[in-house]
């Protein structure tokens, strides 16, 4: 593979996911009103979350699962349409639980 | 009618480290952890540097989990093809007293809390801290946990919350709390015979190599990193999250780029995925920080902004527990004194710059942004190495031009203004000289 290919499967995504433990909460930590993201052009969000939990939709929504969050931000940190992104810490002892990193 | 007399929030090294002390003051302190053990929410860059742990446990080393002490220490300049490495190795920093390690953060924040724990301190886990409890007056007087009946009271909480720093926004300390001075780090940890890793590193034993990786990021604000552990090799890379939007490539394709680099291809052949992860990282540096008290509240660790990115130095977990030790120092003669108001905001911020937190950085105030300019991370490596090659690449029968013509040459080509040159080596000489 050289360098410049884009190298974007050299691990299967699934396979990547599986690597790590998550208890998952009953409740989502991060509410995404895809009305809200139907006017957004740039869906930073898409590209940038390092776990991939953002799918764009055919509608221009976007569509997001919780459960396998790395509790990291970058979502919301990269978010510019006010009111598309609540996001907060998972129920105390769920979510991400990162053992050698 | 207060629980405590401290509630440390979040139990990674600064809050561990801010209990440990409050606790050793005879103090009753509950260091509340949301996840199910301290260090489950928390992952590194890789080097946590021990000096500072000479305060906290005598010997440290003879107990500490580590994975592998480092005694090579490279930085590394690459584009697509090339690299030129600053290759640095001492057996003195694999000897007592040691220098830096590799450790899991699961591992070494479970064992720092242990001491805070064995010195007195209550750990809850699996608590998370919803807000902070304020009186009639605006004073901090406690928090909210998602626990039944999950109020807990004190005389002073102690936010060791992390980079997003909820409590610290919520207080009101943060004015300029912004994803410009935020970035990502996405990093996969890679299993390896341990021998196999000790030969292609050119280590023996519990020695360790950390490579530190500029140019890697296609263009992305950023670097790479490669840490060695016992039997895994984290490898990864710290993005702008800005630059990272707005260049809409997929962190993990960045890993795989940086992992077929000719340069560092060969040292992960054949390894397998172990586990991937990523967290934010507070690299704003001095400029970027909050206020780092209200009354009832001081504020360290990352939730303070109390990481170093600059460079040549890149540091954060010895911040973290330097800047907890002073928090639960100053806490405790605050609470000792009866006045966890305006007295103790002054005692602690004088305190920090007292000690290397504050001083490195308000020294180093603008390296992270020099680290992150466009010339540092993309004209800047291309022009290095394409000089080095110039210089390195035999041309006869043509007569070797000389370095001036040579330096002057890759300059016009890689468009580099003196002025420019200039300017950020005065920028550094200020930040590092």
């Amino acid at each position: 593979m050289s360098p410049d290919s884009g190298a974007s499967a050299d691990i299967d995504f699934e396979d990547r996911m599986a690597t790590v433990d998550f208890q998952v909460a009953q409740q989502a930590h991060i509410v995404v009103d895809s009305d809200v993201c139907r006017s957004c052009t740039t869906k930073a969000c898409v590209t940038a979350c390092p776990a991939n939990l953002f799918v764009p939709m055919s509608d221009g929504g976007v569509l997001f699962n919780y459960e396998q969050c790395f509790e990291c931000g970058t979502c919301y940190l990269v978010c510019n349409a006010e009111g598309a992104l609540t996001w907060s810490y998972p129920e105390g002892g769920h979510g991400v639980v990162m053992r050698r990193s | 009618m207060t629980d405590f007399d401290a509630i440390v929030v979040g139990a990674g090294p600064a809050g561990a480290a801010a209990a440990l002390r409050l606790a050793k003051a005879g103090r009753s302190v509950l260091l509340v952890e949301r996840g199910p053990f301290p260090g489950a929410k928390n992952m590194y860059g890789g080097v946590i540097y021990g000096r500072i742990l000479d305060e906290v446990v005598p010997r440290w080393w003879e107990q500490v989990p580590v994975q592998r002490w480092i005694t090579r220490r490279a930085t590394m300049i690459t584009t697509a093809e090339q690299a030129l490495s600053i290759d640095y190795r001492t057996q003195a920093w694999g000897r007592e007293p040691y220098n830096g390690f590799t450790a899991y953060r699961a591992e070494f924040d479970s064992w720092l809390a242990g001491h805070a724990e064995r010195a007195g301190a209550v750990l809850l886990c699996s608590a998370t801290v919803t807000d902070l409890i304020r009186d009639a007056n605006g004073r901090v007087v406690g928090v909210q946990t998602d626990r039944p009946d999950g109020e807990v009271r004190a005389k002073v909480v102690i936010a060791c919350d992390g980079v997003h720093s909820f409590l610290a926004r919520s207080a009101g300390l943060y004015d300029n709390f912004s994803a410009e001075h935020i970035t990502v780090g996405v990093k996969e940890v890679l299993g390896l015979p341990r021998q196999v890793i000790e030969e292609r590193c050119g280590l023996t034993g519990d020695e360790g190599l950390d490579i530190e990786i500029l140019g890697c990021t296609k263009g992305v604000p950023g670097g790479g990193f490669l840490y060695t552990n016992r039997d895994t090799i984290s490898v990864g890379v710290v993005l702008s999250v800005t630059g990272l939007a707005k260049a809409g490539v997929r962190p993990e394709e960045l890993i795989a780029r940086l992992k077929a680099h000719p340069s560092i291809a060969p040292i992960l052949a054949g390894a397998q995925l172990k586990e991937y992860t990523a967290h934010t990282i507070p690299e704003g540096g001095y400029d970027a920080m909050p206020k780092l008290a209200a009354d009832g509240l001081l504020v360290a660790g990352d939730a303070a902004g109390f990481c170093l990115a600059a460079g040549i130095w890149l540091e954060g977990v010895n911040y973290a527990i330097g800047s907890g030790l002073v928090a639960g120092e100053v806490a405790a003669g605050a609470l000792a004194a009866g006045d966890t108001g305006q007295a103790m905001a002054r005692a602690y911020d004088k305190a920090l710059r007292d000690t290397f937190v504050l001083a490195d950085h308000a020294k180093l105030r603008r390296a992270p942004h020099l680290v992150l300019s466009d010339r540092v991370q993309t004209q800047y490596p291309a022009f290095i190495c394409d000089l080095v090659e110039q210089v390195f690449t035999v041309t006869n029968p043509q007569p070797k031009a000389g370095m001036r013509r040579w330096f002057g040459a890759q300059r016009r080509r890689h468009d580099v203004k003196l002025r420019h040159l200039a300017a950020d080596a005065l920028t550094g000489l200020r930040s590092f000289g």
